[in-house]
């Protein structure tokens, strides 16, 4: 196989990696804080991404849809909306059932991304058709042999994966991140050392839900297209990704992300039939659970006695 | 047991006042089945509008035996769906017929439904020759022509333009399959080449792995075999990896919704669909500015003259014979150069009418335009690749 036909094929996986990996991300915060698994992930990101078009509609309406400017504007419009809805989510439905099962925190969580998949269906203009998204980044493309090299598609790359490094500075290095890892190995001594909890835990929500809107946007930036239904699959990938590369583990969950878009991408160009990739993956997945129950990078076992 | 009496006469009475209270003339409803939201919703609208415009001339004509109300149902273009909504429909006995689907793999799922409950059906717009030829129900019948014509014609349109490769992309349904399947018998069987052959899920995203493929294999030409959605997102994603071939669609990519999703893309895309275009059919001038008194707010896209003549069909069959499904079916059955607004429609043993006439498309500046009058005919532009 030709050279530029293989590092197209990388070129197309790494910003299919970037997308999963920032909705693993989420799942894991969620996971490693709470221990509780947020099933309305998906939706998130799809909220997100419909925050961003409903803005550029009001942008347009104010004249003010330059490009550049706009895609900065209405991306930062998606993040601080989700940002705010992870924080209510976390307020009103998890921190309220702590105590309870956590089935039942999985239920409501499923139950809350119904509801708001199919709200937009329902009162968005037209949401229940596909939506085509606006192209705000630059149409310029390098064709290096069979190589086509888009800026758009390297932009979002970069972006994603500065997310991904900076959400992993502020874990690491701010004083914040220091409380969220405390709250993520112990609550109870985290709280006798004056951590306020829920601070904390609004925060992380807030944090993995405005990576998932970012995400949201990346995938609607290189698509040109969003709907309604986009964060189903969308979720249950991050899902995937984030528990095969260790539920609690950041670096894991960029690992899943990045294994997710690769085995699709594998199973795409092997199989006569493509539409068999996903087939291929998930079964990838499967195997690979049987393997390592607990995911290739297991958090820490201190942090689950 | 007095008291029953008084019960019973007092209910008959009431019954007689309300007989009283209602129109003269009896009202018979008549379903539509076809996908009014999703990606493929313009065209289920427009079809919808065209039967309710058809149901709307018939009331407005005096001389009209009943009253007619459309019940619209919305099948999604999900066979899962088709099937609830086909169910509740066949169940309801004030309802004495259906214009019926739009998706085939819809329409597959259906036919069994109406053939059980007894409900005479006429397809709109489904394309695959198994909804009529796959079985022997009376019920089931289609005024549109199917998707073997179309593959043919195009075959034979492409290898004279002097294409030779060819990289099929299809969806996974009936649908899909069946573009697929008749396409590429015909290509081959008259010298065309098909280097390689893609089934994808109809809902699928990304398509980059299955077009950087397609980049290796470097046909001439793009055969997709699917619905806008999909052709839409196939078409810009080709776009983005720089992939330099002709976009050759089927019937199902014909429609304004296609283009509206392209914008620019879309010039130089071709396509084929059975029957003249609207405008040049015989009762099509009539249809299209009666259609836009009535304000639908959606064009009749590539299928509504169909829809419309379907309702028609229906309705002349019910004033001839009465609002019942059985008498409905056989006179449905005995369709011979009936006058419509797609031309006479005649159906053989299968409920099948023929449409011999195939049209061939090609966007231009944001238009679907019949070939033979485009600039990309007389020589003025040039497909890509050519």
């Amino acid at each position: 196989m030709d050279l530029g036909f293989i590092a197209q094929y990388l070129l197309n996986g790494i910003v299919l990696g970037v997308i999963y990996a920032m909705v693993a991300v989420g799942f894991t915060l969620f996971f490693g804080v709470l221990d509780v698994i947020k099933f309305s992930h998906g939706d998130v990101v799809m909220a997100g991404a419909f925050t961003a078009l409903a803005t550029y509609a009001g942008l347009e309406l104010l004249g003010l849809g330059y490009p550049t400017f706009a895609a900065v504007f209405i991306t930062l419009a998606g993040i601080a909306a989700m940002a705010l809805l992870g924080a209510l989510l976390a307020k009103f439905l998890i921190l309220p059932l702590r105590n309870a099962p956590p089935l039942n925190t999985l239920l409501i969580t499923l139950m809350f991304g119904l509801a708001l998949r199919e709200s937009v269906r329902l009162f968005y203009p037209n949401g229940s058709n596909p939506k085509p998204f606006p192209q705000l980044l630059p149409d310029l493309s390098l064709s290096l042999g069979n190589l086509e090299l888009r800026f758009d598609s390297v932009l979002l790359i970069i972006v994603g994966l500065g997310a991904i490094i900076g959400v992993h500075m502020l874990i690491e290095r701010s004083r914040i991140g220091l409380a969220i890892r405390a709250v993520a190995q112990d609550p109870e001594t985290a709280r006798l050392m004056g951590i306020n909890f829920e601070r904390v835990v609004l925060a992380t929500f807030g944090l993995g839900s405005a990576l998932a809107a970012l995400a949201g946007v990346t995938n609607g930036l290189y698509y040109s297209e969003v709907n309604f239904g986009m964060g189903l699959l969308l979720g249950v990938i991050g899902f995937s990704a984030a528990v095969v590369g260790g539920l609690g583990s950041l670096y894991g969950a960029i690992i899943g992300g990045f294994l997710f878009a690769a085995l699709q991408t594998i199973g795409a160009v092997w199989f006569s039939v493509p539409a068999y990739k996903d087939v291929f993956a998930f079964a990838c997945i499967i195997a690979l659970m049987a393997w390592k129950p607990t995911g290739l990078l297991a958090a820490k076992s201190a942090e689950r006695v | 047991m007095k008291r029953h009496y008084v019960t019973l006469i007092t209910l008959l009475f009431m019954l007689g006042v309300a007989g009283c209270a209602s129109d003269d003339k009896e009202t018979v409803k008549v379903a539509f089945i076809g996908p009014l939201t999703g990606g493929v919703s313009a065209n289920g609208l427009g079809g919808r509008n065209s039967a309710e415009l058809a149901i709307r001339l018939q009331n407005a004509d005096s001389s009209s035996k009943y009253k007619y109300e459309l019940v619209a149902l919305d099948d999604e273009c999900k066979p899962n769906i088709g099937v609830q909504v086909a169910t509740k429909v066949a169940a309801d006995k004030h309802i004495v017929a259906g214009v019926t689907h739009y998706c085939s793999a819809v329409a597959m799922g259906t036919v069994d439904v109406y053939h059980k409950f007894g409900l005479p059906v006429v397809v709109w717009g489904a394309v695959l020759p198994d909804i009529t030829y796959g079985n022997d129900y009376a019920e089931v019948h289609r005024v549109n022509g199917t998707m073997i014509n179309q593959n043919e014609v195009a075959a034979d349109f492409m290898l004279q333009q002097g294409y030779k490769t060819w990289a099929v992309v299809h969806d996974t349904t009936d649908y899909g399959k069946g573009h697929n399947r008749y396409f590429s018998k015909f290509v081959i069987d008259k010298g065309g080449r098909i280097v390689g052959t893609f089934g994808v899920s109809a809902d699928q995203q990304d398509f980059n792995a299955e077009l950087t493929k397609v980049k290796e294999l470097d046909p001439d030409v793009i055969y997709f075999g699917g619905l806008a959605p999909t052709g839409v997102r196939l078409r810009s994603q080709m776009e983005k990896l720089g992939i330099n071939a002709v976009f050759q669609g089927t019937s199902g990519i014909v429609s304004d919704a296609f283009i509206d999703g392209l914008g620019p893309l879309a010039e130089g895309v071709l396509a084929f669909r059975e029957g003249a275009p609207v405008e040049k059919l015989p009762g099509g001038e009539s249809f299209l500015s009666q259609y836009q008194q009535q304000d639908f707010g959606e064009p009749p896209e590539a299928y509504g003259a169909f829809a419309f003549a379907a309702a028609n069909l229906i309705i002349d069959a019910i004033e001839k014979v009465g609002p019942d499904r059985k008498l409905v079916m056989q006179e449905l059955n005995a369709t011979r150069d009936h006058d419509s607004v797609v031309g006479p429609v005649t159906f053989d043993e299968h409920g099948q009418n023929t449409v011999a006439l195939i049209t061939r498309y090609v966007i231009q500046d944001g238009k679907w335009v019949v070939w033979e009058e485009s600039e990309y005919a007389s020589g003025k532009r040039k497909l890509p690749g050519s």
